[in-house]
């Protein structure tokens, strides 16, 4: 008897209300526009994402290499229930934000990865993925981690996230933190903010196409820098191999 | 007293840079070397301040020399809080100008990133009064928060006023690959719209974000030499050629008026008087902004405007890129950024490179005197520095 393995594999998504698009207004004054993408977008972003996964700099290998998969597994139908939120300036896109619903109370935030630097970009996208998960689908909750210091700093300092260390996250060991609804409201006008609906001219130019990012985040000069300075303060050790490998040529 | 030339000069991004501290002070002593062709100096004068408690080392400028293989070249370490690196390049002018030294090498180097922002904000303000002002709580943006409230209603500064100093200097930051921030900041984005109160939150009231400078790591380098090498050396003649330092209460509140920063006031009159130049004909300035109403409340201090007038004087484009008498071009501590000890090198490394008219496109026109004050504390300590074109 055969079998169609790919009905096995793939999860039903459930239906969900989608995310209406927002403007935010940024330090420099320019308009960035937050709206929900499809499937069909992601083989857009995913090459803007893929240099990232070389940058060894403030996670942003780890993050672009998980937010990669993620999106992959969104693309060809192996997470069920995920969502995909972009952050465009004049239709370049500035932050990536994903995470799924894991039932109808309980919201799983997976990642947020700012391709412009600067100006709460990604601190203004992950907002928006906690209006999503509040807001507009109805949670309770929405459990968050962070991979990086700038990340704790945003989302476990600065929205005073409640611990649920005894709660297994999806994206691994580190400890969960939840966001809850009375948290979300605290936040509201404050860390949640920009308005709706999107003037028509921005909104269009966002819709018309994603546009690569203009100054992506780029490699330290020294892709070891990072462990070197944490492991070598004084570049003793660094010089040693260096000489080492000098005198192997 | 010998005259006291700047020969050599170089500078790291100033950043959150991933390498040791010694490199980050050895990075910019090669740039310099390099600069003005010298292989050796007579002595080393290393600024820093918080190598022993941030990054465990002790000793910085007996590692630096021996990492610039400068040995047996004398070295030693200036710790004077935000102010040590003028303090050093102070050093450094007593031993040439009193013929100790015929050259030598003048460094700033920090390394601030082993701290996050509460513990490097702690540990500024560990240099406030440890009875009187520190167990209170005092952090210098909550010192430069009342002081900024006083001068608003004392002399009319507004938020709009702050915000033009954070837009100017962003602004010339642009212009300058070594700066720690690249992002033009706009009215609208930072005062103006629904959304500016989350982009520029209040941090100490009525500072906010963007009134206020960021964390740097940084190192900067000036190679001081007397007459007679400096004309050897090919590079244009830069005078140092004033030099003030002033002190005022280590306690704010005991200050008879807080709104007055009689340190600076007096720094910079020494530093103009040995010069022998008017505040009137200085042609562009760096000034210590850590808050921006610094850099406004400074401007009144070393003589460019009057008492309450450095606001207008702002406002009216005076000191922009392309005012009468620009002020900070580098970005200064708002933008350049603030890697404490190596922030007073990194000021005249930015006078040099104007009067040098190396400054590129934020380049001073017809830059013939400079002019930098390094503030220590709050207005506790403070050093300025005038240099001239020669030709």
């Amino acid at each position: 008897m055969a079998v169609d393995l790919e009905k096995l594999l793939r999860p039903v998504d459930n239906p969900a209300p989608p995310f209406p698009p927002k403007v935010v207004t940024l330090a420099n004054g320019e308009k960035m526009v937050i709206r929900q993408i499809g499937r069909d977008d992601i083989p857009t972003i995913l090459p803007f994402v893929e240099p990232l996964i070389h940058v060894e700099r403030d996670y942003y290998d780890i993050v672009a290499a998980r937010l990669y998969a993620e999106l992959l597994g969104y693309y060809r139908h192996r997470v069920q229930d995920e969502y995909v939120l972009v952050a465009q300036i004049n239709g370049e896109l500035a932050a990536i934000v994903n995470g799924r619903r894991v039932d109808p109370k309980v919201g799983m935030s997976y990642h947020t990865l700012s391709l412009k630097r600067g100006m709460r970009v990604g601190a203004h996208a992950f907002a928006a993925k906690m209006e999503y998960h509040i807001d507009i689908l109805k949670q309770d909750e929405v459990l968050i981690v962070a991979e990086s210091p700038i990340g704790f700093r945003r989302w476990m300092i600065e929205y005073k996230l409640e611990k649920r260390f005894h709660i297994q996250h999806e994206l691994g060991g580190v400890p969960s933190f939840s966001l809850t609804r009375e948290l979300f409201e605290r936040a509201r006008g404050s860390l949640i903010v920009g308005s709706r609906p999107v003037p028509k001219p921005l909104l269009e130019k966002a819709m018309a196409a994603i546009l690569p990012p203009a100054d992506p985040p780029k490699p330290p000069f020294d892709t070891l820098a990072a462990t070197r300075a944490a492991y070598d303060s004084t570049g003793t050790a660094l010089r040693i191999q260096r000489r080492k490998q000098e005198k192997g040529k | 007293m010998r005259d006291v030339y700047v020969i050599g000069i170089g500078i790291t991004s100033f950043s959150r840079l991933e390498y040791p501290l010694v490199e980050i002070a050895a990075y910019p002593a090669i740039m310099a070397m390099k600069d003005c062709g010298l292989t050796k100096v007579d002595h080393l004068f290393v600024a820093n301040m918080g190598a022993s408690r941030l990054n465990h080392q002790t000793a910085l400028a007996s590692a630096v020399v021996d990492h610039l293989s400068l040995c047996p070249a004398g070295a030693e370490c200036i710790e004077n809080g935000p102010a040590s690196g003028a303090s050093a390049i102070k050093a450094g002018y007593m031993a040439i100008a009193s013929g100790l030294h015929d050259t030598v090498m003048v460094i700033g180097a920090e390394r601030l990133r082993e701290a996050n922002n509460l513990e490097a904000t702690d540990f500024v303000a560990s240099l406030t009064h440890p009875l009187a002002e520190q167990i209170y709580g005092v952090t210098l943006p909550s010192m430069a928060g009342m002081f900024t409230r006083l001068y608003m209603e004392k002399y009319g500064v507004t938020s709009r006023h702050l915000a033009m100093v954070a837009i100017k200097n962003h602004d010339n930051a642009m212009f300058n690959k070594f700066a720690h921030l690249h992002e033009p900041i706009s009215f609208e984005g930072i005062l103006d719209s629904e959304d500016a109160l989350t982009n520029n939150p209040m941090v100490a009231d009525p500072l906010r974000f963007y009134d206020m400078c960021p964390v740097s790591d940084g190192g900067a380098c000036l190679i001081l030499a007397s007459a007679e090498v400096a004309k050897k050396v090919k590079r244009p003649l830069i005078r140092l050629a004033g030099v003030g330092q002033a002190t005022d209460t280590h306690c704010v509140h005991e200050r008879k008026e807080p709104t007055d920063l009689l340190a600076v006031r007096g720094a910079a009159a020494q530093a103009f008087k040995m010069a022998g130049v008017k505040p009137s004909e200085v042609s562009v300035a760096e000034l210590h902004d850590a808050f921006t109403i610094l850099e406004i409340a400074e401007s009144e201090e070393v003589g460019f405007f009057k008492k309450g007038q450095g606001h207008i004087a702002l406002a009216e484009g005076y000191t922009g890129l392309k005012g009468k008498l620009p002020i900070n071009p580098s970005g200064g501590l708002k933008a350049k950024g603030h890697p404490v000890g190596a922030t007073g090198v990194g000021q005249a490394h930015e006078i040099v490179t104007q009067l040098r008219g190396e400054a590129g496109e934020r380049q001073v026109k017809n830059a013939k005197i400079g002019f930098t004050t390094n503030f220590g504390g709050f207005g506790n300590n403070v050093v300025a520095l005038t240099f001239i074109k020669e030709k």
